[in-house]
């Protein structure tokens, strides 16, 4: 029987393996050193917070792997030989594979600062993040998180949580304003200060010292500021996490290189997930993507392609959702922080200051092209169609009521929003 | 250069630790319960309807400044930092005695009412003559344990509920239905029929009794019950007859457009307490298929328990008394028998496919058997009409389920088992209902495309056990009978994935759904899901 042997237990190799054992009764076996069971790594900073314990995060009993014959394996692969299709881990047992995907996600990104090492300095990505950020929290009354995106301020609110004061390093002009336009951008950093912490804007991490037992004292900022502290999160982005696989002769740029299929340069070597690279990006996608969904269509296509349904990883409109503290955001479609040549903007604000709402269409044709939603939940289901079937700014206004996936009784913004469109609204 | 930084927060963020503020609002609220212990242990106050109103208000006044201090300095948002950390929250020694002390309170006033000072014709002492004043106030009589009870209850639901609306007061949905509840308990359960029976002094208390709703209130239909009704002159015979369209016609058409939360959430006394007491504990709800799988069998056989007990009930009452009823014994049984016939006939005909077949062979089984035993003992002209003494199986219902199930392990147990322990696996109204929610319903918890992080805050906080990600993850909607619709899945998701929502039936169930995201013709998708 084939065995198809997944790397990695995050939600890409494990979608993989669930849609592998749905079509096929294929001999399937996960090996992971993170975790004996699959969790949700998006809610690691939960259980920091005490909302949920550990247990929580894993979607799937225990007995779910026994009763869809899935083995589990924990181990570490230290070797991929792909002309024997053999691996080999860290205690030397070897693994006989007919096909390999390769599902190891990321690892949180250290830019070569002086210190980043140190006792007291870590990033917040895998399982063993959480269990060192718990023990150095023992002994710490302030932080340091440098870097402004959405690990970022997660690991802010879970520090916030038990009392630590922290100061967060933000390198750009304003909080992600890579991605975020800059009035959205403001608004979460008016709501960073609003929780009390101490945001340094245009500040990058320059050097993190340690005291006489090699544990972390301060930092010293790219502006010459040393700020006392007793721990240090990274989380200016993350990166394949594939350091296990140089030498193997499997191509890797940044991440593992893959064809639309997912199969790498190797035959029967498949790569899916946050590690997996594009050859050529899809779309405005980047070819590396770390999102949730992403990793779980590309699971759910690599188990097609596998099971003898060869399948293209297609994805169709982007979205994408996330919290900063306390205000939710969802996107659909494609907003960037500067409009391109073609693009109007439509930005509306409540007078909160904490919900908002971007429209970006085409100047010409009035075609929608995406949105940005903060403090107000939209249906996914509404602008994908409305993106699929090419619909006009004009349709998204007039069937704005029906796009609101707020709890019932909220108040709703529809009649304002309109009334504040400025252009005359065109039949539909 | 180097400085040396303060804290710089403006807010404290720990719920760990308390603040002073929150210190003194305990003391506060401590103090109001410890009059209540002195009255407890005969300690003669001198002046009683103060001393009460003291105590009260001291309670009251405790908890508002103590929910004052956790959530007005904070942003509004979710605010569960630490639940799984503090003893009193996560089955510590602080929750273990708080299960303890709240079960023995539930057995004293059940069974040993004497010890607080309920002594029949003898006149009260202790705690229940400390509450005399206030009880002949409202409803001129002397204070019973059921009137104490009922005034702590209502003092839990009503400062208990300011805390929720806090904790919550970005959510209107939230704020919205806790208010609903705290005035059905306030208003309904509480002050109306102390009320009505001040004016009616002549009449018994079950004439006053408007939130009365069988099965919940499982003696509704037995003989002394109705003959209060009956014999209550108008009053009882409003009673009688709002109870009876009640269950027969206002619930099946509120439950159809608004799912069975129109009653748990919102109006039911014991899902209040549920939601404003029994929030902190939310949490600690069962979510293994292990015990989704008892929930079935045991809510479905207090269902059957009841219904029996009610049948055998009735059928006694108009062995006994014919003169006051309109229909004979005889039209009694071949009604009853007739309606399970084309209620389970029904059901097998038109829903079968949307229920599991163990549970459609449990259904049809046990529907004729009901109908074989019933009808057997009607043709030998026996009076117990199920085989069993009705006044035995009623006495059986009231203790193991009206007192021991409801009472000592459906609120005792909530630092242990959760809040909705009694909803869950006991309740016969919430059964119906939820069959009903299931089967005929507008109600359902949409899930919003491919958005679902499988973080599993959903399943976390529902107070029913079910598992929200489950089906979130999928992209399928949740439409569970023992839903109660109490939103706080959806309130605390971070991701916007839930709403409750009364919409269309068709599509409302939707296993195998399609996540959104992959690129699949999405015409096609539309047209499989209508």
């Amino acid at each position: 029987m084939e065995h198809i042997v997944i790397i990695g237990n995050g939600i890409s190799g494990v979608t993989a393996a669930r849609h592998i054992r749905r079509l096929s009764d294929k001999k399937i076996t996960i090996i992971s050193s993170e975790a004996d069971y699959f969790f949700s790594r998006t809610a690691l900073m939960y259980v920091y917070m005490g909302h949920m314990k550990f247990e929580h995060t894993q979607p799937y009993e225990n007995n779910f792997w026994v009763k869809n014959n899935i083995n589990l394996k924990n181990g570490f692969v230290k070797h991929v030989d792909t002309s024997r299709k053999i691996l080999r881990l860290e205690n030397d047992e070897k693994v006989h594979f007919n096909k390999l995907i390769i599902a190891t996600g990321s690892n949180s990104n250290k830019f070569g600062w002086p210190g980043q090492d140190l006792e007291g300095v870590t990033g917040l990505y895998h399982k063993q993040d959480l269990e060192n950020i718990e023990k150095y929290t023992t002994s710490t009354t302030r932080a340091v998180v440098v870097g402004g995106g959405l690990i970022g301020i997660e690991l802010t609110e879970m520090l916030l949580s038990r009392n630590i004061s922290v100061t967060f390093l933000v390198r750009e002009k304003s909080f992600w304003d890579i991605v975020l336009p800059r009035e959205e951008s403001e608004m979460i950093n008016r709501h960073i200060l609003e929780h009390g912490i101490d945001l340094k804007l245009e500040t990058g991490l320059k050097e993190i010292i340690a005291d006489e037992n090699g544990r972390t004292k301060a930092v010293i900022t790219d502006k010459g500021e040393t700020i006392a502290c007793q721990l240090v999160g990274l989380t200016a982005g993350v990166s394949p996490n594939i350091h296990f696989l140089k030498g193997s002769g499997i191509e890797l740029g940044r991440g593992v290189k893959v064809d639309r299929f997912l199969r790498t340069n190797v035959e029967d070597i498949y790569a899916i997930g946050d590690c997996a690279e594009q050859h050529q990006a899809i779309g405005n996608r980047r070819p590396i993507e770390a999102v949730w969904y992403t990793g779980r269509m590309m699971g759910e296509t690599v188990a097609k392609t596998i099971c003898g349904k060869p399948m293209q990883y297609n994805p169709g409109n982007w979205f994408n959702s996330a919290k900063f503290l306390d205000i939710e955001y969802q996107t659909y479609g494609w907003v960037f922080a500067q409009p391109k040549e073609n693009e109007e903007h439509f930005y509306w604000e409540h007078r909160s200051g904490k919900k908002c709402i971007r429209f970006v269409y085409d100047k010409n044709t009035r075609e929608f092209i995406g949105t940005n939603i903060l403090g107000i939940r939209m249906r996914h289901e509404f602008f994908d169609k409305a993106l699929t079937e090419k619909q006009s700014i004009d349709y998204v206004m007039h069937n704005l009521s029906a796009a609101n996936f707020d709890p019932e009784f909220f108040t709703r913004h529809e009649v304002e929003i309109k009334t504040a469109f400025p252009h005359q609204l065109q039949p539909a | 250069m180097s400085s040396t930084i303060t804290n710089l927060s403006v807010i404290q963020h720990s719920n760990a630790m308390q603040s002073t503020k929150q210190k003194a609002a305990l003391a506060i609220g401590l103090s109001g319960l410890f009059i209540l212990a002195l009255a407890l242990l005969n300690v003669q106050l001198p002046n009683k309807a103060i001393w009460l109103s003291i105590s009260l208000a001291a309670i009251v006044a405790g908890t508002v400044m103590y929910a004052n201090d956790l959530y007005l300095h904070h942003p509004a948002g979710i605010k569960n930092n630490g639940i799984w950390f503090k003893s009193l929250t996560s089955k510590g020694v602080l929750g273990w005695s708080l299960g303890i002390l709240l079960t023995l309170f539930y057995v004293i006033i059940y069974w040993y009412p004497q010890y607080l000072g309920f002594n029949g014709e003898k006149g009260n002492t202790g705690l229940i003559a400390f509450f005399d004043p206030l009880s002949k106030l409202l409803n001129g009589h002397a204070a019973s344990q059921w009137f104490v009870y009922g005034t702590l209850y209502t003092v839990a639901i009503l400062s208990l509920g300011y805390k929720f609306i806090l904790k919550y007061r970005h959510n209107k949905y939230q704020v919205v239905r806790t208010v609903s509840v705290m005035f059905f308990q306030l208003a309904f359960a509480f002050l109306i029929p102390e009320i009505l029976s001040k004016l009616n002094p002549d009449k018994a208390y079950f004439t006053k009794d408007i939130k009365n709703m069988w099965p919940l209130n499982y003696y509704f239909f037995e003989d002394w019950h109705l003959k209060n009704l009956i014999s209550g002159g108008n009053l009882g015979m409003f009673m009688l007859l709002f109870g009876l369209v009640l269950i027969f016609i206002g619930s099946p058409i509120l439950t159809y457009f608004f799912g069975k939360r129109w009653y748990c959430s919102w109006v039911c006394g014991c899902g209040g307490l549920a939601e404003t007491a029994g929030d902190s504990f939310r949490h600690l709800s069962n979510k293994s298929t292990k015990a989704w799988k008892f929930e079935r069998w045991s809510i479905h056989l207090v269902l059957v328990f009841v219904f029996i007990t009610t049948v055998s009930v009735i059928h006694s009452f108009l062995s006994n008394n014919p003169g006051y009823s309109i229909i004979t014994r005889n039209q009694f049984i071949y009604g009853v028998a007739a309606f399970i016939a084309v209620l389970i006939g029904g059901l097998y005909f038109f829903k079968r496919k949307n229920m599991d077949k163990d549970a459609v062979y449990t259904m049809v089984s046990l529907a004729v058997v009901l109908v074989a035993v019933m009808l057997l003992n009607q043709f030998s002209g026996k009076q117990n009409i199920l085989f069993i003494d009705s006044y035995k199986l009623r006495q059986w219902y009231g203790f193991a389920i009206g007192a021991a199930f409801s009472g000592v392990i459906g609120v005792g147990f909530y630092p242990l088992l959760g809040s909705r322990v009694w909803c869950r696996f006991g309740c016969p109204m919430a059964a119906i209902l939820g069959l009903q929610q299931r089967l005929f319903s507008r109600f359902r918890i949409t899930t919003n495309g491919g958005q679902c992080i499988s973080c599993g805050n959903c399943s976390n906080a529902c107070e029913m056990g079910i598992d929200v990600r489950a089906y979130a993850q999928k992209g399928e909607n949740i439409v569970r009978s023992s839903c109660v619709g109490c939103g706080i899945c959806s309130a605390v998701c971070p991701r916007g994935v839930l709403k409750l929502e009364n919409g269309k039936e068709e599509g409302r169930i939707n296993g195998g759904a399609v996540l959104l995201g992959n690129d699949v013709d999405l015409l096609q998708l539309l047209k499989n899901k209508n």
